[in-house]
């Protein structure tokens, strides 16, 4: 799966791990479907339930890396067999950033959810529907856009 | 009913605001220059040396963009004599991210012969805007 020569080039690190940049895409299509079903649903049961499906996949995806979730099984082993070969790839530290981000968004509205708080969850469906959809439609990289400003709240909170 | 007005809502709010992000990428901005007598010297430590003109580029590791502005902004510095490409890593210049106002990456801050900061750029770049960046450096000559 991986190229012999990593198209990973320049500053900061090199020889990190690799993945293919269309994974977390499809990765975060089905995660968006999936959310837009949790807005549907609404502060409901049911769709707690999904929103926690939701979040237990971007919570192995926080930790292992977005190719480790159960989406990124589905794409490597049902998808990408049937897609054009690619030896486009890419950092698999980013992806793993944007499922942290995820992660943090929809495991603060389902634990709200299953503590009788129902409107956290489709308010917390939509604000991760943005992201993911920004995710799969332009390629958005969340970590280009909030790692600076996480960094420099932190820095601001020590000051 | 409501709930598939408000998903149509969302999405279509999603994807009018991923075509303006989209839009903005690398888009290449001439910055008001401040004037000091040797800019360059403020830079000491970083690897940021005088030259006609340099890129200086602020990149995170979780930032897949940066690596195709790295490759774009390096070619160009090969090409072209007297034009160097210097990039940072955020985490290791905290202070040089808060003094020039870095919120995003990659931020590109492009300096003229004198170390003074007379474009700037965010986002993906393509060779085409990494020109239009040097042409500001090189004509804006004080």
């Amino acid at each position: 799966m991986t190229p012999e020569t990593p198209d990973v080039t320049g500053a900061p690190t090199r020889d990190v791990p690799v993945i293919d940049v269309r994974g977390p895409r499809f990765g975060a299509a089905v995660t968006a479907l999936l959310l837009a079903v949790v807005l549907v649903l609404g502060a409901s049961v049911g769709g707690l339930v999904v929103l926690a499906v939701v979040a237990a996949g971007f919570a192995v995806g926080a930790v292992r890396g977005a190719q480790h979730t159960w989406q990124g099984w589905v794409f490597a082993h049902w998808v990408r067999p049937r897609l054009a070969a690619s030896d486009e790839v890419e950092d698999a530290r980013p992806p793993r950033f944007a499922q942290q981000v995820g992660f943090a968004i929809t495991g603060v509205g389902a634990v709200l959810g299953a503590f009788g708080v129902l409107a956290a969850v489709p308010v917390a469906a939509a604000v991760a529907l943005v992201a993911a959809l920004l995710n799969a439609v332009f390629g958005l990289c969340l970590g280009c856009e909030l790692y600076v400003l996480l960094g420099r709240l932190r820095g601001a909170r020590r000051a | 009913m409501d709930r598939l007005v408000l998903l149509a809502v969302v999405v279509v709010a999603t994807l009018v605001l991923g075509l303006w992000w989209s839009r903005r990428q690398g888009v290449v901005r001439a910055v008001r220059p401040v004037a000091a007598d040797d800019a360059f010297a403020a830079w000491h430590g970083t690897g940021v040396e005088p030259a006609g003109a340099v890129f200086v580029q602020f990149s995170a590791a979780v930032c897949s963009p940066c690596r195709q502005t790295a490759r774009v902004l390096g070619a160009l510095a090969a090409e072209v004599d007297d034009v160097a490409h210097v990039e940072l890593d955020v985490d290791d210049h905290p202070d040089l991210v808060r003094r020039h106002g870095v919120l995003r990456t990659p931020t590109v801050l492009v300096l003229d012969r004198t170390g003074t900061e007379v474009a700037r750029s965010s986002g993906a770049m393509s060779p085409r805007q990494a020109r239009e960046a040097l042409a500001l450096a090189t004509t804006g000559a004080r």
